[in-house]
C-alpha cells in the first residue's frame, strides 16, 4: 500500500527526516510512536505532500504508483487521507459545504461523477452519528469554535466520508478523554478493513489500547530505529524512549 | 511553493484569461472626439431631448470645468485626457427598437454570450428554476433592449431605459433627478451629468411590491469610449424593489473611463435593494488596460422607516472609485452597505461607503471584506456621520482584510464625526492573510490550489455574499473564485 524508501526531508534547509524506510501492506495498521521532535509529524504532512516539506532524496510509493511528485490533493484522489494534529479553521465555510467539496473534488480526480446534494446528505449523516457528531456541529463552519475533541471527531466523520485507501492519523488521541477517546477509537477500527491500511502516528500507548496495532516502529530523530509487535508499545511505555532505543 | 507556477501557468493557459473579453463588429454612431458644449448638445440633440434637459446639462458642463479632478483616494493612474475620450457611441439604428424582434441579432449574440438572458422566457443562464428578472440592456452609450416592460407596467411599475423616461415621465424624471447627487457634487458626477447617455429609470408607486428582480446589465464596447450612465430609482411609500447591477467591458490595451452616477430615493416605509457585481475588464497581469471606475453612488431615505440596502461585489476595473452611500434623513430609516471588493495583479481599489444620519432612530450597518491579491492595493474608506439633532443613532462596521499575497496590501480608513451625544458607534477592524496553514488542510482534502483559494476566501465573504439574490450570489462566489486565479504565493 505505501512505500517509503530512504526518505530525507528538510523543512527550512534543516534535515528532519533523516534517511526512513517504511513498507505498510493493505491491511495492516502501523503504529509510529517517538517524542516531539522526533520528525513524526513532519514524515506525516510529507507523505500527504506538504509543499514546504522539502524531499531532499528518497520516494514514496502508494498503491504500486510513485507519488513523491504529486501535489496533495491528487494523492488524496488516489486514496490517501492525513488527520490532522491540529485541524485548521475556516471561517465561514460550513463543515457540510467543505465535505461535499472535498468529496466531490476526489470523485472528480477519479473521473466519476458528482454527488448529488440529497445523496451525500443521507451519507454524511451516518457516518456523523456513527462518530455521535451532532448535525449542528455539520452545519457549523469548519472547526470554529469546535473543541480538541470536537476536531477530532470532525477529523474522524470526514475520514470516513472520502473513505480512505491509507488514513495516515497525526496524533489522533491527543487532547482527547477517554469518551472521546473510544469514539475515536471505533472510527478507526470501522476504516480497517482487509483492502485499507492505517498509519498511527502517536505520542502514547493509550490509543493502542482500543486500536491494536500490527506493527510498531520507534522514531527518534528522524529515523525508525526500532520495529516490533504490539508489545514494543507496552515496553516503550514501561521503560521510555531511551531504554528502548 | 513548489508547484505554484506551473499551477498557475496551467490556470492562465486554461481560464487566466478575463472570460467577457471579446468584442462585438456592429456599425456605430459616434460624437466626435472630446468634449465641449457642442458634444453636449450633440448628444442630447441625438437623444431628441427637451430643452430643460439640455439646460441641465450645461449647467453641470459648466460646473465641471471649474472643478478639479479629485486626488484624495489612494489610487494612481496616469492623468486623464478628457478630450481624447468619445462621449457617444450608439449602434446605428434609427430608434430604440420595439420589440426584441428588431434587435440587431449581433447585439443580442453578444447578451448571450454574457449570459445575459433578453428573450423573456429565458432567465439568467445556467440557474435552474431562478425567477424571472427583467433585464435593461445598456450598450456604450444606449439602452438596446429593456424587457418584460408590459408585465412590469401591469402592476403600475416603470421601468424602462432614462432617455425614455426623459421623454415618457418628464415630470417624474425632472422631481427626482439631481435630487441625491447634485450637479456639482463632485468632478465626476459633474462630468456624468453633461454627458451620461443612457441608464435605467424605476419608479414604484405607492404599496407595490415590484414583482420581479430588475437588473441592467452594462456593456463597454467601443474603442476609446467613456460609459457614463445614470440610473434612478424611486421607490414610494410603502414599496419595495429588489435591482441588480452587471458590468462587463472588451479586453483592450488602453484604459476607458466609466463615471456614472446612481440615484436611489426611498419614501415612507419603502425598501430598495441594490445589487452590484462589477466586472468590468481590469486590465492584464502587467496593468496594461482596464476600466477606470469612478462611480457616485447615493441613496436618499427621505421617509421614515425606509430603507436601502447596497451589496456589492467588486472584483473588476484596473481602478474603481466608489462609495455606495446612505443619507437618512427619514426618521428611523436604515442604511446598509455589504461589500466585497477583491484586487489582483495590478488593481486599484478605494471603496467604501458613506452613512449620513440626518434623523433620530436611524441606523446603519457596513460590513466591508477587502480581498488583496497579486501586486493589487485595496482600500477601504468609511464615513459615519452623526448630525446634532439627530438621537439614538446606532451604526456597527465591521472591516475585514484579506490578503493572499505578501505583495499586495490592505488599507482601512474609516472616518466617525458625531455630533450628537447619544449615537453608538461601534467599528471592528481586522487584517489577515490566508494561512499555509488554511490551505494545506483545504489540500489535503483534495481541494487543487485554485479550488482551496475560492473556498477560503468565499467563507471570508459569506456575511456578504448573503445579502445578493440568490442567482447572483452563485454567480459572484465562481467570479470570485476566477478573479483570483493563479493569485497565490
Amino acid at each position: 500500500m505505501l512505500k517509503v524508501t530512504d526518505l530525507h526531508v528538510s523543512v527550512d534547509e534543516k534535515e528532519i527526516i533523516k534517511g526512513l524506510s517504511l513498507t505498510i501492506n493493505p491491511g495492516e495498521v502501523h503504529a509510529i510512536m517517538g517524542l516531539n521532535g522526533a520528525g513524526k509529524s513532519t514524515l506525516a504532512n510529507t507523505i500527504a505532500g506538504r509543499d514546504d516539506y522539502e524531499i531532499t532524496s528518497g520516494s514514496i510509493e502508494f498503491a504500486g504508483k510513485d507519488v513523491t511528485e504529486l501535489e496533495p490533493h491528487e494523492r488524496v484522489g488516489e486514496g490517501m487521507f492525513l488527520g490532522f494534529q491540529y485541524p485548521v479553521e475556516i471561517p465561514g465555510v460550513s463543515n457540510l459545504n467543505f465535505m461535499r467539496t472535498a468529496l466531490n473534488g476526489v470523485r472528480k480526480y477519479r473521473g466519476e461523477d458528482e454527488m448529488s446534494a440529497a445523496e451525500f446528505m443521507k451519507l454524511v449523516r451516518v457516518k456523523a452519528a456513527d462518530l455521535k457528531m451532532s448535525t449542528d456541529m455539520l452545519k457549523r463552519f469548519v472547526n470554529v469554535g469546535f473543541s480538541g475533541g470536537e476536531k477530532k471527531r470532525n477529523e474522524m466523520v470526514q475520514m470516513a466520508v472520502l473513505d480512505p485507501k491509507l488514513a495516515i492519523l497525526d496524533e489522533t488521541d491527543s487532547g482527547l478523554d477517554i469518551d472521546a477517546l473510544k469514539t475515536v477509537a471505533d472510527g478507526i477500527n470501522a476504516q480497517r478493513r482487509d483492502d485499507t491500511s492505517i498509519l498511527l502516528i502517536t505520542h502514547y500507548q493509550r490509543l493502542l489500547d482500543y486500536v491494536q496495532p500490527d506493527v510498531v516502529h520507534v522514531m527518534i530523530d528522524g529515523k525508525i530505529v526500532k520495529t516490533g509487535g504490539k508489545e514494543l508499545a507496552v515496553e516503550l511505555e514501561e521503560k521510555g524512549y531511551a531504554d528502548v532505543a | 511553493m513548489a508547484g505554484t507556477q506551473e499551477t498557475q501557468d496551467h490556470v492562465a493557459e486554461i481560464t487566466g484569461e478575463y472570460k467577457y473579453g471579446f468584442v462585438t463588429d456592429v456599425d456605430m454612431d459616434m460624437a466626435p472626439k472630446g468634449l465641449s458644449e457642442d458634444i453636449v448638445r450633440f448628444i442630447s440633440a441625438k437623444k431628441k431631448e427637451p430643452e430643460w434637459m439640455l439646460e441641465w446639462r450645461l449647467k453641470a458642463y459648466r460646473a465641471w470645468l471649474k472643478m478639479e479632478e479629485p486626488d484624495w483616494a489612494k489610487v494612481d493612474y496616469p492623468k486623464i485626457d478628457y478630450n481624447d475620450i468619445y462621449y457617444y457611441a450608439a449602434p446605428k439604428s434609427q430608434d430604440k427598437p420595439k420589440s426584441l424582434d428588431e434587435v440587431d441579432p449581433e447585439l443580442l449574440r453578444t447578451y448571450e454570450k454574457l449570459g445575459i438572458p433578453l428573450a423573456e422566457q429565458e432567465v439568467l443562464a445556467g440557474v435552474e428554476g431562478a425567477r424571472k428578472i427583467a433585464v435593461d440592456a445598456v450598450f456604450d452609450s444606449v439602452s438596446v433592449a429593456t424587457t418584460f416592460r408590459e408585465e412590469l407596467k401591469k402592476a403600475g411599475v416603470i421601468f424602462l431605459s432614462i432617455s425614455e423616461a426623459v421623454h415618457e415621465y418628464p415630470e417624474l424624471v425632472k422631481k427626482y433627478l439631481g435630487t441625491v447627487v447634485p450637479q456639482r457634487d463632485n468632478y465626476f458626477a459633474a462630468l456624468n451629468c453633461a454627458v451620461f447617455s443612457d441608464g435605467t429609470f424605476v419608479y414604484i408607486p405607492k404599496g407595490v411590491r415590484c414583482p420581479m428582480e430588475l437588473s441592467t446589465y452594462f456593456r463597454i464596447n467601443t474603442e476609446n469610449t467613456g460609459q457614463f450612465e445614470r440610473t434612478l430609482i424611486v421607490a414610494d411609500e410603502g414599496s419595495y424593489v429588489s435591482y441588480l447591477e452587471g458590468c462587463t467591458a472588451p479586453m483592450r490595451d488602453e484604459n476607458q473611463l466609466h463615471a456614472a452616477v446612481v440615484e436611489l430615493v426611498a419614501m415612507d416605509d419603502a425598501e430598495i435593494k441594490y445589487s452590484t457585481v462589477q466586472n468590468w475588464y481590469p486590465g492584464d497581469k502587467d496593468g496594461k488596460g482596464g476600466i477606470y471606475n469612478f462611480v457616485t453612488k447615493r441613496a436618499l431615505c427621505k421617509g421614515k422607516n425606509s430603507k436601502v440596502s447596497w451589496t456589492q461585489v467588486e472584483t473588476g476595473s484596473a481602478v474603481t472609485w466608489k462609495y455606495p452611500s446612505c443619507v437618512l434623513a427619514g426618521e428611523n430609516s436604515v442604511g446598509e452597505f455589504y461589500s466585497v471588493a477583491v484586487t489582483n495583479n495590478l488593481q486599484q481599489a478605494d471603496t467604501g461607503t458613506k452613512m449620513i444620519h440626518m434623523a433620530p432612530g436611524t441606523r446603519s450597518t457596513i460590513i466591508s471584506k477587502g480581498i488583496s491579491a497579486g501586486r493589487s492595493q485595496n482600500s477601504y474608506r468609511g464615513l459615519v456621520k452623526v448630525l446634532s439633532g439627530a438621537e439614538n443613532v446606532r451604526n456597527y462596521t465591521q472591516c475585514d482584510s484579506l490578503l493572499v499575497s505578501s505583495e499586495s496590501a490592505a488599507h482601512t480608513v474609516p472616518y466617525i464625526e458625531v455630533k450628537n451625544p447619544t449615537a453608538q458607534i461601534e467599528h471592528e477592524a481586522t487584517t489577515s492573510k490566508i494561512s499555509e496553514d488554511q490551505m494545506f488542510y483545504c489540500r489535503a482534502r483534495g481541494l487543487d490550489e485554485e479550488e482551496a483559494v475560492a473556498m477560503i476566501v468565499n467563507g471570508f465573504c459569506k456575511e456578504v455574499m448573503q445579502h445578493l439574490p440568490m442567482e447572483f450570489a452563485v454567480e459572484a462566489q465562481k467570479l470570485l473564485g476566477i478573479s483570483l486565479e493563479g493569485s497565490v504565493g
